[in-house]
């Protein structure tokens, strides 16, 4: 967070406002993108509303940075009473990390829409596109347990219509498409319930209120069954393991922006709702920690091995980063299952690391789709001669995600074992190093495919992408690379995070 | 009481809850799953309304403790009770829940016509709401991946 201390980005004004500018800009730039007479228009106004809410996401790091936690008392009313969004290190790291990758996501529409989507839904598209993009910040910045729910269904109605726009592509998606929304709704009406148990326990729904009167009532059996219905709620969103099945369908038939921009905030958002209530809002005590060890670390640990081993055996390749992204969760779950400033902070770091590596991972595939119809491992054969550039960035996103040193993944996989290690839990170690090598063989498998072996695909040559989505491309790939030699930022940023969750600053 | 007769509102809750799970997942018509899921999703709502219900409460309108109707309201509840839990001398149900759950219900109105606009595009593109049927031709359209040009 040291970083963002001296960084005045907005006049003072404007900064008082940031926290709901962020949030209010998509809005109103998904309504005017949803008015614009024609599908580049509203990639202008797509991508300008992202730099907006960037800019914004930076002047609220910047206040973070300096006052600690930032309380916005929405239409004046005070929280408890009114709804507040309550921005801390944690709220600031999602929120920077979701409107940067909204950015790059914007920008990499332009051209990839062409080859993906049908004309007369583009402006549409990018519509629903800010919507899903201020959903999600609103789940990061707000303080609110209902006003959360919402944001969760903003942006979740936005992203079953985003996956389904895919069929026009492929039409599985969707079918996939309707059952990521028979699970998130299930999904999301379970996490109402879990709040409403906590509402009859406290009579409060502002988090920062909940949580001292959740430590006054001590072992009471509503607020631990309300922790269960939350929990599982979110696990659906998440992807934890085994609540993943639509995450399969939905990451293979959408878009690939879409694949790209669920990768790398639809489930994080989610993780960071979980680790906000289990470490923020809680209070601490034996059935928190029975919790975490014996529900949550297994069934992480789980989907680390059970879900890579599915991914050796898939063919096609956006079905193995899908089922790759499951097993990553679990690392990140894993992280933060020790309940300890390191663990939790190896967990942050993760998780930017993963949404910056499977970005750069899904939009590279997405670069291959404009030109060629590559679908499994097989079509991926000799694309690297036909399309360098970005078999190139694909295989640093590869690298990382497996864990190569020099890249953001090694520096992640490496702070997951050392806290692991601090902590005593030698099993988790273990699980990280079947879960890389395992990692490592699906990934080869298409990295070998890509350099050494002949094309299959007949007459169909792969071009290069144009520069519209290289840019966005060699950004999330040379982020994963810069991190790894100098991970001050991020590093910075997950520590500030670990240490607001566990307590020790505001 | 027994509990039965006590907590009645949250039987319901729970037997609405299961049987709109069950729906959900025994059958294989999209258009039906969406009606269980509609049954599920309104299950939390008169969960929370529950919540938020004041024995001897009224709707949180305004109302003067000396009307008509305030002393009507009054009438039948322990003087010490409305003392107590009244604002003005009226008991009022907690309206916050009512709220909540009027936001919920939008959200829930708006999945449902997603649900069912992506629904109305399965029947297009494949011919039939059957979730078996989409099966069958989505096992299909997966072993053709990667052969057909």
């Amino acid at each position: 967070m040291i970083l963002f201390e001296a960084l005045y980005v907005a006049p003072p004004a404007l900064t008082a406002q940031a926290p709901i500018l962020v949030i209010a800009g998509p809005l109103i730039g998904a309504c005017a993108a949803a008015l614009s007479p024609g599908g580049r228009t509203a990639w202008v106004v797509s991508v300008l509303t992202a730099v907006f809410a960037l800019w914004m996401a930076v002047a609220v790091a910047g206040e973070v940075a300096r006052e600690g936690a930032i309380d916005y008392a929405l239409g004046g009313f005070a929280p408890p009473m009114g709804i507040a969004l309550r921005i801390d290190a944690l709220g600031a790291t999602m929120a920077l990390l979701i409107a940067s990758v909204g950015l790059m996501g914007a920008l990499y529409s332009g051209h990839a829409l062409e080859s993906e989507v049908r004309a007369e839904k583009r402006t549409l598209f990018q519509s629903g596109y800010l919507v899903c993009l201020a959903g999600f910040l609103g789940l990061v910045l707000t303080g609110d347990a209902f006003n959360a729910f919402v944001f969760l269904e903003v942006s979740s109605i936005g992203t079953y219509a985003l996956v389904a726009v895919g069929e026009a592509r492929d039409r599985r998606a969707l079918p996939a498409a309707f059952n990521y929304l028979i699970f998130g709704t299930v999904g999301a009406t379970l996490y109402v319930l879990g709040v409403g148990f906590l509402y009859a326990a406290t009579g409060t729904l502002n988090l920062a209120d909940m949580a001292p009167r959740l430590a006054a009532l001590g072992d009471n059996s509503a607020v631990q069954a309300g922790l269960a219905f939350i929990v599982a709620g979110l696990g659906v969103k998440a992807a934890m393991f085994p609540l993943h099945g639509w995450l399969l369908g939905a990451y293979a038939g959408a878009p690939s922006l879409v694949s790209v921009f669920l990768a790398a905030t639809a489930t994080k958002a989610a993780i960071y709702l979980i680790i906000r209530f289990v470490f923020g809002v809680f209070p601490e005590g034996e059935f928190g920690e029975n919790f975490l060890r014996w529900i949550l670390a297994p069934l992480a640990a789980a989907a680390v091995i059970i879900c890579s081993m599915q991914a050796i055996f898939e063919r096609e390749v956006r079905r193995i980063l899908a089922f790759s992204s499951v097993a990553q969760v679990g690392f990140i779950l894993l992280g933060a299952s020790l309940a300890t400033t390191a663990g939790l902070s190896a967990g942050v770091f993760y998780l930017v690391a993963h949404a910056l590596m499977k970005g750069a991972l899904f939009m590279a595939v997405g670069a291959f789709a404009i030109s060629v119809r590559a679908r499994t491992v097989e079509d991926f054969s000799g694309i690297a001669r036909e399309a360098p550039w970005s078999a190139a960035a694909f295989a640093v996103g590869a690298a990382s995600l497996v864990g190569a040193p020099l890249t953001m993944g090694f520096l992640a996989k490496w702070s997951l074992v050392s806290s692991a290690l601090q902590a005593g839990e030698i099993w988790i170690v273990v699980v990280l190093a079947i879960g890389s090598l395992l990692t490592l063989i699906y990934v080869g498998r298409i990295l070998e495919a890509m350099f050494f072996r002949a094309p299959v695909r007949g007459a169909e040559r792969a071009s290069e992408a144009p520069v519209g989505v290289l840019v966005p491309l060699f950004v999330f790939s040379g982020l994963s690379l810069w991190f790894g030699v100098d991970a001050t930022l991020p590093a910075s940023l997950a520590n500030a995070s670990a240490s607001v969750l566990m307590g020790e600053a505001p | 009481m027994s509990v039965a007769a006590t907590h009645f509102n949250y039987l319901a809750v729970v037997v609405l809850m299961m049987i709109g799970l069950y729906v959900l997942f025994s059958t294989r018509n999209l258009i039906k799953q969406m009606i269980g899921l509609g049954l599920f999703q309104t299950s939390t709502a008169l969960f929370y309304i529950s919540l938020g219900k004041v024995s001897g409460g009224t709707a949180a309108i305004k109302i003067y403790a000396d009307s008509v109707e305030g002393r009507m309201l009054a009438a039948p509840l322990d003087p010490d009770f409305v003392q107590q839990f009244g604002v003005g001398g009226v008991v009022y149900s907690n309206p916050l829940p009512h709220v909540l759950i009027l936001t919920a219900i939008v959200v829930g109105v708006a999945t449902l016509s997603v649900g069912l606009s992506i629904a109305v595009r399965i029947r297009e593109a494949y011919g039939t709401v059957e979730a078996d049927e989409i099966e069958a031709v989505t096992r299909v359209d997966a072993a053709r991946v990667g052969r057909d040009p």
